[in-house]
């Protein structure tokens, strides 16, 4: 269900003919037939097979690499070592950013050479005639390794003498926040109450692995067809391969999921430098055991909040300490702790604040981005301790976080005012009258209901100085095209833009085609990741097909001898919006506006804030562009004779500033829930001493159709976010609160609590015990 | 091994094709150009290759493409295209039930297995009919939501004549 509350804001379009309706997405005929090509369903002539040999130990020296007898099988036709690889080096910081120097230490090598340091690292390449004789050729790869200690646990990798993964002390970044006096604080306080949460690895468990097709081209560009979130990662593929920015081509596909795990460079630099070697296209596809290896993971985080409290549920002071475990390379890993960090606190008032996050590699798989970034992990932990702060006071969990929340106007933890709607009360009150009546208790099956409110960021951390670029013209038979390098991971970025740019010019969905994700062909708009999509190239698209319409109003003002304000464009007709049978189909006007020289295609740049960078031992500054309030309400049965726990029911009520697509918004809520509701219970990547327990879908499970009910999606629309028409980001914000409120339910119905996910049976069980 | 010729139909066409003994019909299908199968795990655990073996719905990763010989299979594709989708596609689609679309072709077969044999299922029915299929993206609402859509429009009386 949609609510609309606000009036719109100033939107220049005088009513809502396509934006705002739950039409069916342009990309989604395609899917449902099987008809869109997805990156393995691409083939070329002459084409080679690759296949990647990878460490089969977490932490060892090389002291012996013979790749002689794979070069000498017949049908290899390329091996590469560290050796061929000339710059050897993969950037790993600032995706699709320019112009911005790499954090030092962000390199990570393209082909391990000396040392390995997590299993299933990338060591050689191999192309050939046939996969099968590609796979064949791996084995002929003799390799040998001096096995050193290795380091699994991020708190042991910070004692003094272990093993360095990450030099000089395993530290991959530290954020600390200090605002009040944190001592005063605690002081003044009535209660304090002090836990630490724990989560694991979980794996993104896309349906699409990772995929591509690269070739060279009689320009000497080498193209590379790959399903990716970010398209600008032709820059670091050219520095890593050792050709001209401008000499590699990124032909972005539909994604078959991504959620993070498509962000860094997956097949990219092994396809170009294969392609280049050969001068042959050459396809590289991962199975799923080989994406469970390769891609990051989400990070694990040890969390621990002490929070002082008056009587009267005012919090005085808090103390957060995260530690996050990077893995092996640092990748995004000091963006996500710098967004744990921010958000760690929650949506609520804290004046007296300290907070110290680590993130420390350690020989497991490297983490990196993972929906909600972060800002996830320190929902999980800030709303449990939320529910057991209310309950050292007696309060209900509701009436405590009201007294804390943060409303429009106020700063959050690092001093940025939020300048948008903050409805966390509205919203958790809507998801938890939306739960309806209370399923009774049933002999050994208990039922519990918890609810979650969070505050998670849209738009990337503005010191990245974000950009996105768009480009709309129409065609002489009133037909739209846009052009925009935006990918479209299946949470219908295509369409968004679609929908806009309808809207704007008073055309249907279907007369308008989206060209996406190209990273010569299309303007450049940025990484498809951080809940990004919608306000910057949705924005850049809202304005260059408002530079369309300038003209075409003009022109069509001019022929009907009234002032501009005085047209409207719909249905493709323009016309007078006092006299609406005075119209001009815009085929026509297109033509008119062509015959005097008019210009109707326009390319628009939007720019997000630009700040500087923020004191990392004392963060304090605007970070981010606005922030998308949530509020999540689970109710769940728990059989505390097997520890099982049953999903009852789920709601998720969003404020997302102005629904485009209501269906797609929905789809979104339900989806980041159930990616919320696995994280809580079932997921984890098992790594036990840097080996992989949980190698494929049979080990790693994700929900089904019977794990979950189906998710009750509340949309709230404020109309003041900083997207286009007032809309804000909803695809990290879905999943953010979902976790932490299977967590209060299960503990509301068992009446302890469990503060390691996932929340087994067996934890469940244990909880008992030690409860009872 | 020596290679064997066998004979399938698949969506209508008549093939034969070489096999090697250890090809599987997941394999083989993608290799003849039927991309809309989709390989997501190799060994039964997702659904995304999903088809109709004999109108029976089985994931092509597990069938050798020998063991298919002779077979009539049928793949998403093979139910209807973008001029003239079949009332799943089409539901699907009105539903915002294909988000990425990965799982969605195997998807559609398990649910088109399903109202062969049961015309108006229920929901806990649908949700039992997709439980090997994996999907990532959209939490199964809006996909159980599109095969009762599609279910009502194929059988507006629930299946009696």
């Amino acid at each position: 269900m949609t609510r609309n509350v606000n009036p719109l804001p100033d939107t220049k379009v005088s009513a809502m003919r396509q934006v705002g309706k739950p039409l069916r997405r342009v990309d989604a005929l395609g899917k449902t037939t099987g008809t869109t090509v997805y990156a393995a369903d691409f083939e070329m002539p002459n084409m080679l097979h690759a296949k990647v040999f990878r460490s089969s130990e977490p932490s060892a020296r090389i002291i012996g690499l013979d790749v002689s007898k794979a070069r000498a099988l017949d049908g290899v036709v390329c091996v590469l070592t560290a050796e061929d690889v000339p710059g050897g080096q993969l950037g790993t910081d600032m995706p699709g950013q320019t112009g911005r120097e790499e954090r030092k230490g962000s390199k990570a090598p393209v082909l391990a050479s000396d040392r390995v340091r997590f299993l299933g690292e990338p060591i050689a390449l191999v192309a050939a005639e046939t996969l099968e004789t590609a796979a064949r050729a791996l084995e002929l790869i003799k390799i040998d390794y001096e096995l050193m200690p290795g380091v699994y646990d991020p708190l042991e990798a910070l004692e003094p003498g272990a093993p360095v993964v990450y030099e000089p002390d395993n530290i991959v970044a530290t954020w600390k926040i200090r605002k009040g006096d944190v001592a005063a604080g605690f002081d003044e306080a009535d209660e304090i109450v002090e836990n630490t949460f724990t989560m694991p690895f979980i794996d993104h468990a896309y349906l699409e692995p990772e995929a591509g097709v690269a070739w060279m081209d009689d320009q000497n560009v080498i193209n590379i067809r790959v399903c990716t979130q970010v398209v600008e990662h032709f820059r670091r593929i050219a520095e890593a391969v050792g050709v001209p920015h401008n000499r590699v081509h990124i032909r972005g596909t539909m994604l078959g999921g991504g959620f993070g795990g498509k962000e860094d460079i997956t097949v990219e630099i092994f396809l170009a430098l294969l392609t280049k070697a050969t001068r042959r296209p050459v396809k590289l596809v991962y199975a799923r055991e080989e994406s469970i290896l390769a891609h990051s993971k989400r990070h694990p985080f040890v969390i621990t909040h002490r929070t002082g409290v008056k009587q009267d549920g005012r919090i005085t002071a808090a103390e957060i300490q995260m530690t996050a475990n990077a893995g092996a390379y640092p990748y995004l890993s000091p963006y996500v702790s710098l967004y744990a960090t921010v958000t760690s606190c929650g949506p609520y008032k804290v004046d007296n604040l300290k907070v110290d996050t680590k993130a420390v590699a350690t020989n497991n798989p490297f983490t990196s981005a993972f929906r909600g970034f972060g800002g996830a992990q320190a929902a999980v932990a800030y709303e449990q301790q939320m529910d057991e702060v209310a309950k050292a006071l007696g309060m209900d969990p509701l009436e405590f976080r009201k007294v804390n929340y943060l409303q429009s106007g106020d700063e959050n933890a690092i001093g940025q005012r939020i300048e948008s709607a903050v409805w966390l009360e509205e919203e958790a009150t809507e998801a938890l009258a939306a739960l309806g009546n209370r399923t009774p208790d049933s002999g050994a099956i208990k039922v519990g209901r918890g609810f979650a409110t969070t505050i998670q960021s849209y738009g990337r951390i503005m010191w990245f100085h974000d950009t996105a670029r768009s480009w709309v013209g129409m065609e002489q038979d009133g037909t739209v095209v846009v052009r925009c390098g935006a990918p479209d991971v299946g949470a219908g970025q295509v369409n968004s833009l679609c929908q806009i740019a309808a809207e704007v010019l008073g055309v249907k969905l279907e007369d308008v085609t989206v060209y996406n994700s190209d990273s010569a062909l299309t303007p450049l708009a940025g990484t498809t990741t951080a809940t990004r999509q919608l306000y910057m190239s949705g924005n850049a698209t809202l304005k260059a097909a408002r530079m369309v319409r300038d003209v075409l109003v003009a022109r069509a003002a001019r022929h009907f001898d009234v002032t501009p304000d005085g047209i409207d464009l719909a249905e493709r007709v323009a016309f007078v919006v006092d006299e609406p049978h005075d119209s001009l189909p815009l085929e026509d006007l297109a033509q008119m506006c062509a015959a005097d020289g008019m210009k109707l295609q326009h390319l628009a740049l939007f720019t997000a804030p630009f700040t500087d960078q923020l004191d990392p031992d004392n963060l304090r500054g605007d970070l981010f562009p606005d922030f998308t309030f949530s509020a999540h309400a689970i109710e769940v049965a728990v059989d505390t004779e097997t520890g099982e726990i049953t999903v009852l029911k789920s709601v998720g009520c969003h404020d997302v500033g102005r629904a485009i697509n209501p269906t797609a918004v929905e789809g979104q809520i339900q989806g980041g829930s159930a990616q919320g509701i696995g994280w809580a219970l079932m997921e984890e990547v098992q790594v036990d001493a840097g080996m992989m327990k949980t190698p494929s879908f049979a080990e790693y499970l994700i929900p089904t159709s019977k794990d979950l009910p189906t998710t009750e999606a509340i949309i709230l629309e404020s109309g003041t976010g900083v997207g286009p028409f007032g809309a804000k980001g909803i695809g990290e914000p879905s999943l953010t609160p979902a976790a932490p409120a299977v967590a209060n339910a299960v503990a509301d119905a068992i009446g302890v609590r469990v503060a390691d996910l996932p929340i087994t049976p067996e934890r469940v069980l244990e909880a008992l015990d030690r409860g009872g | 091994m020596q290679p064997e010729i066998i004979a399938v139909t698949i969506n209508g066409r008549e093939h034969k094709a070489d096999v090697e003994s250890n090809l599987t019909l997941l394999q083989l299908l993608r290799r003849l150009g039927y991309t809309d199968v989709k390989s997501g795990c190799d060994k039964g655990d997702c659904g995304a290759c999903a088809v109709l073996l004999n109108g029976k719905a089985m994931n092509s990763c597990l069938v050798l493409a020998r063991q298919a010989d002779g077979a009539e299979i049928v793949t998403n594709a093979g139910l209807g295209s973008m001029e003239n989708p079949h009332p799943l596609q089409e539901a699907f689609a009105d539903a915002g039930a294909a988000q990425c679309g990965f799982c969605t072709p195997g998807m559609i077969i398990s649910a088109k297995a399903l109202l062969d044999r049961n015309p108006s299922p229920t929901e806990d029915e649908i949700r039992e009919a997709i439980a090997g299929n994996l999907c990532r993206c959209t939490g199964y609402a809006q996909i159980v939501e599109a095969i009762q859509m599609a279910a009502e429009r194929m059988y507006p009386t629930g299946g009696a004549s």
